[in-house]
């Protein structure tokens, strides 16, 4: 298991830096420059870019960038907050990002495994019917369909929960945007689940356990869960993703002041290091959770782990 | 004869289908003494499966018992218990019965274990929730188990997952794991089917084996004729849901009496049939979502009577282990034998396998 997770992380590592080395070329040959205004002089400009280091070859540029980046330096902001080190600005933007996508995804996956399970134990009832009917509606309709219909029965008619986001409250008002945000995972888990325990359920293992008298409890979660939960997990990763592109949307409707919105605002004047850092985080945090998928694969599968780690001795 | 360990009467089941209610098993009736082996044969969809999974109660759920019982009679706590199976809840049936007293081995070992977990895990999660073992205890047993069943190095192959064993090996964890409580039955439901010739017969050997040492009765079900003439000392002949004739391995195979017993006899290839074409009974069986009338083999069946299409024949009794439910065995019923070709057949496979099968079967 050791060696398995120790190939992992390397692939990961490289994976990263090759991101990297990619966002960095697309940046550099994107027209337009952070000082696109008409009043600046080329005289100016040539100040500027010597000031900053943008003078330089791409390739140095990029070497500086990645020494600088190792211990923690994401360089400073050019327009949004004039030389301030974004290495602040994330500081203060990360944790919230973080927070409300990890109670997404956790919200997600546990109400889609209870539903789907439910829903295959009680095959063809209307807990089942009502399961799909959940799934189909929550794959269909994008997740600021939900973030406004919920801001607005459950936070404007009915006031039960803010509306905006607000720092001193952060539980609070973060659960709208987290049930919006969620709403995806919950409908691709539970069919999911429900298709698979469904399968694993109708499999000679599960019927050999049940000639040998296990307990249903046990029948369920320890012979039938784990065997279901493989292909689940395969499917979490690209939610992760879906969950992160919805965040951006989701940061502006509920006015997060996370790194989704900070991204957008990036983008739209040409902020290299702003556009650079977000888009390296979210890089991270996707190989992060595909690094952690991989791993929680071979905990899961014993063929995978003998297969691509430790020989079987 | 032994006592009577398991002892069906009248089951019927149907099942739930989109196009109606399928009336598969019909009135079964069946008895299991100890220490003995009893084979069902029949072909493909004759409800051999659905009889043995409604004595563990693993039918699925569009599968219904209609009617009948099953009768088991045990040892608890040193007093006789006789108990209806199918007035068992499920839970009942988990907790005191499956794999307890009664286990069973499936037809194709690559499936039938669970993927995710040591099979020294699966042999001892058994012992540890009927028998209330320790882990060690449970440990212990299981190299033991392995050892009966003849697997080498059983310490290596405690840690191993089904993956990494071959089809033969795993079907013999599968009987490591369904023997690990002493169960008083062994249902065996195709279990060679799968598996490779070779492997088949080491399989065969090793039930026979493992029956002798422990005495355990077995209840096998096959389509194939050679095997039922290796392992059983009973047969019973199903049919389209009921049992058209039973007796005993030597009356079944040298003196059987129903047309259908006739058919699948003759239809079993031989050494010397290489230039013949392979007999095969003419037509299909019926559509068990219309009702029967008559019996059901009639329109299959060249000797067949007028009533055979009115009414439905009853058991009757040749010997006092054979029965047939033909009505060529009524008195008044033209004296009708098999063809000659068939007669002819029979006795060339009997003979061939015979020599050697028809020998009486000893335990000890």
């Amino acid at each position: 298991m050791g060696r398995y997770i120790f190939k992992r992380l390397a692939l990961a590592a490289i994976t990263i830096l090759i991101i990297l080395m990619v966002l960095f070329l697309m940046l550099e040959y994107m027209p337009g420059s952070p000082f696109n205004d008409e009043k600046i002089t080329a005289a100016q400009r040539a100040v500027l870019d010597a000031k900053y280091g943008l003078d330089q070859p791409v390739f140095f540029r990029f070497i500086d960038y990645v020494k600088s980046m190792l211990t923690g330096d994401f360089g400073v902001s050019y327009v949004i907050q004039k030389n301030m080190p974004i290495s602040t600005m994330l500081e203060a933007r990360l944790p919230v990002t973080i927070q409300i996508g990890a109670q997404a995804i956790l919200l997600g996956t546990l109400i889609g495994l209870i539903l789907g399970i439910i829903a295959a134990l009680r095959h063809n009832s209307i807990i089942d019917t009502l399961t799909t009917f959940i799934s189909v509606i929550g794959v269909s309709f994008p997740s600021y369909v939900f973030a406004l219909a919920l801001s607005f029965f459950l936070g404007s008619k009915l006031h039960w929960f803010p509306i905006l986001y607000s720092p001193a409250k952060p539980i609070v008002s973060s659960i709208l945007p987290t049930i919006a945000l969620s709403m995806f995972t919950i409908a691709t888990v539970a069919r999911f689940a429900r298709s698979e325990m469904i399968e694993v359920l109708n499999s000679d293992y599960i019927l050999l356990s049940e000639s040998k008298g296990v307990t249903k409890r046990r029948l369920i979660f320890i012979h039938a869960l784990r065997n279901a939960l493989i292909p689940i997990i395969t499917v979490l990763a690209p939610l992760v993703v879906t969950l992160m592109t919805g965040s951006l949307v989701i940061e502006q409707i509920f006015s997060i002041p996370g790194i989704g919105s900070l991204l957008v605002t990036a983008i739209q004047i040409n902020d290299y290091n702003v556009i650079l850092a977000v888009t390296f985080i979210y890089s991270i945090m996707f190989v992060g959770i595909m690094l952690l998928v991989d791993i929680l694969y071979g905990i899961i599968d014993p063929r995978i782990r003998l297969a691509k780690g430790e020989k079987h001795g | 004869m032994s006592e009577t360990v398991l002892s069906i009467r009248n089951l019927s089941i149907s099942f739930k289908t989109s196009n109606g209610m399928v009336n598969a098993i019909r009135g079964v009736d069946l008895d299991l003494h100890k220490g003995e082996t009893v084979a069902i044969v029949g072909e493909s969809g004759s409800g051999k499966s659905v009889t043995v999974k409604a004595i563990m109660r693993i039918l699925s759920s569009n599968q219904r018992i209609n009617s009948g019982s099953i009768t088991f009679n045990y040892e608890r706590d040193g007093k006789r218990v006789s108990q209806d199976l199918l007035k068992l809840s499920k839970k009942e049936m988990r907790n005191r019965i499956n794999g307890k007293r009664i286990a069973m081995v499936f037809q194709d070992p690559m499936t039938s274990l669970n993927p995710t977990m040591t099979i020294g895990h699966q042999i001892m999660e058994g012992m540890i929730i009927h028998l209330k073992k320790s882990r060690s205890e449970a440990y212990e047993r299981a190299l033991e188990l392995l050892t009966l069943v003849g697997i080498t190095a059983p310490e290596k192959r405690m840690k191993c997952y089904p993956h990494q064993l071959s089809g033969g090996m795993r079907q013999r964890v599968v009987i490591a794991i369904m023997l690990a409580c002493n169960p008083e039955v062994l249902i065996c439901d195709e279990p060679t089917t799968a598996l490779d010739v070779t492997i088949q017969a080491k399989i065969l050997e090793l039930i026979k084996d493992i029956q002798a040492k422990t005495n355990i009765s077995v209840i096998y079900i096959t389509h194939d004729l050679g095997v039922v003439a290796k392992v059983a000392d009973y047969v019973a002949v199903m049919y389209a849901g009921k049992i058209v004739e039973r007796g005993s391995v030597n009356e079944i195979f040298y003196d059987p009496k129903h047309p259908y017993t006739w058919g699948l006899l003759s239809s079993m290839p031989d050494i010397g049939s290489e230039n013949e074409k392979l007999y095969t009974i003419p037509g299909s069986p019926p559509n068990l979502l219309n009702k029967v009338v008559g019996d059901a083999f009639a329109p299959r069946n060249v000797h067949a009577l007028n009533i055979d299409f009115k009414q439905e024949p009853p058991m009757f009794k040749v010997s006092d282990t054979h029965y047939a439910a033909t009505w060529l065995l009524h008195d008044n019923a033209p004296r009708v034998e098999m063809s000659d070709t068939l007669r002819k057949r029979i006795d060339k496979v009997v003979k061939e396998v015979g020599s050697e099968w028809m020998q009486p079967h000893s335990y000890k």
